[in-house]
């Protein structure tokens, strides 16, 4: 499991405030290659602005965050050049709606990497199928549904082979009969040696998908460890409290 | 006579429609490069300036906050009289066709500014996430994932403004710009029949209508549904 040595992601000591208000308060996280870290917290905690800081779509206000061996916080730092190797998926999936779902994923190939347009379409072609939407690609997101949407928004991040993916609820805006199909991409991401950071709800996915479970409670981790303790026996009363409180929804 | 004989005699005076028509074609091929003109212009920087404002430096859009106010608060016949009448005392004189371009244009880039502003701010922010999420630059997220969708929205109020203000060419008839309305007006003095003036109406139908129609087309074509 994670060594880290091989760290993927290595943040430390985050901090970040919005004005007074102080979201992150010192958070650590250590992601080692291939690990599948499941954050998970009340709303508000601050899940959704760490991992926006893994990527820079907010700065920190303190702290370090390196990946893939580089300082993204550094200055001069080639911030677009490291968030292609960082994949992130939005709850609400964001596709662009002018363009149809190869369209979606062969900008960045193009526009980023510089590929040309046959080879774009070849690993573009590749990750739609690699999520089950080969047969889609000239569709344009309002044909899709949700799932389909949130699975393409996942092949338009994986074609960039990043090193790590974030994933912020990618599947709270679903109806429930479509989170299984996503939840199933992501889990053949996770058998494929993907190193992936999920903020979810999806409990049961954690149980049998994530080695590791963080808990995150007003800007802080409470507690990580492997899921079967954190759900079955947590050592804190916050976590205990939230993983009941959740389990009973 | 007729009342209606006279009426026709009045305002569809063949005759007199026969002798001025090339008269009013010269002042329908001038408004036509006229208006086009205009649009290029005040499009364009309509375009740059809101995607200037999109860099949020505060004291740039100010600026630009300030002068598109301003023009879009006076009447273009105002700034055309100022430009043609008040440049040449500090050594900038300038004919009545280039007052007209320039304070046209003036009118529509303050306008377009604010249209495409509106479009590039109504596009979600997670577009500009995902966008930058995969390495775009600014520019680039603005290029290919912000502005297509802005401007599709800002397609039917920019072809209504546009269309507004262009015609405001008419206007050039105050500074000697022989478009259709001098034309028209010319050669009522001469002809003492206003159906020079319904040739010159029927010329802004032509020029306009096909305007009006283009842009309801151009409206449906790139329409998509969310
Ligand atoms: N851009 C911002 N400006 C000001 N405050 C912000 C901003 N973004 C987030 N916040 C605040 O930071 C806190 C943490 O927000 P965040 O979205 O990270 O929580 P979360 O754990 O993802 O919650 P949820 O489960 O509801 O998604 C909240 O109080 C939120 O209001
Ligand atoms: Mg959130």
């Amino acid at each position: 499991m994670a060594t880290t040595d091989h760290a993927i992601l290595d943040a430390r000591a985050i901090r970040k405030s919005f004005g007074s208000l102080e979201v992150l308060r010192g958070v650590d996280l250590n992601v080692a290659e291939q690990e599948l870290v499941f954050i998970i917290g009340p709303s508000g905690s601050g899940k959704s602005t760490l991992l926006r800081c893994f990527n820079r779509l907010e700065q920190p206000t303190s702290g370090t965050i390196v990946v893939d061996g580089i300082d993204i916080l550094a200055p001069g730092v080639d911030i677009n050049a490291m968030r292609r190797r960082i994949g992130m998926v939005f709850q609400s999936f964001n596709l662009y709606p002018h363009l149809n779902a190869l369209g979606n994923v062969t900008l960045a190939l193009r526009k980023v990497l510089g590929k040309p347009r046959d080879e774009a379409d070849e690993i573009a072609m590749a990750a739609l199928a690699r999520v089950g939407l080969a047969e889609k690609a000239k569709s344009y997101p309002n044909e899709l549904s949700g799932g389909q949407q949130q699975r393409v928004a996942i092949a338009r991040a994986l074609a960039l082979e990043p090193k790590v993916m974030l994933f912020d609820e990618p599947t709270s805006a679903l109806d429930p009969e479509l989170v299984g199909s996503v939840l199933k991409v992501m889990r053949d991401m996770r058998e494929s040696g993907m190193t992936m950071v999920v903020v979810s709800h999806e409990m049961q996915f954690a149980r049998t998908a994530a080695d590791r479970v963080v808990f995150l409670d007003k800007g802080e981790i409470v507690e990580a460890g492997a899921p079967e303790r954190i759900f079955g026996s947590p050592a804190q009363t916050r976590t205990r409290e939230f993983v009941t409180r959740i389990e009973h929804r | 006579m007729t009342d209606l004989d006279r009426f026709l005699s009045t305002f569809f005076n063949l005759e007199v429609m026969a002798r001025y028509l090339p008269m009013i074609v010269d002042g329908f091929v001038l408004t036509t490069y006229l208006a086009l003109v205009i649009i290029a212009t005040g499009l364009t920087a309509g375009l740059l300036l809101a995607v200037i404002r999109s860099q949020q430096i505060r004291l740039v859009n100010w600026t630009i906050v300030f002068l598109v106010d301003m023009f879009r608060a006076l009447p273009p016949l105002v700034i055309i009289i100022m430009i043609y009448f008040a440049l040449p005392n500090v050594g900038l004189g300038v004919s009545g066709f280039v007052a007209v371009w320039i304070s046209l244009s003036l009118v529509l880039t303050a306008f377009a500014e604010e249209i495409f502003w509106a479009g590039i701010v109504s596009v979600s922010k997670g577009q500009w996430e995902a966008a930058r999420s995969t390495g775009l630059r600014f520019e680039q997220a603005l290029l290919y994932v912000v502005l297509p969708q802005a401007v599709r929205l800002t397609i039917p109020p920019l072809t209504n403004r546009a269309i507004a203000i262009t015609k405001g060419t008419a206007l050039g008839s105050v500074v000697a710009v022989p478009e259709i309305l001098t034309q028209a007006q010319t050669g009522l003095s001469f002809s003492y029949n206003p159906s020079t003036l319904t040739l010159g109406a029927l010329a802004y139908l032509i020029l306009f209508v096909p305007f009006v129609v283009f842009g309801r087309w151009i409206e449906t074509r790139f329409a998509w549904k969310r």
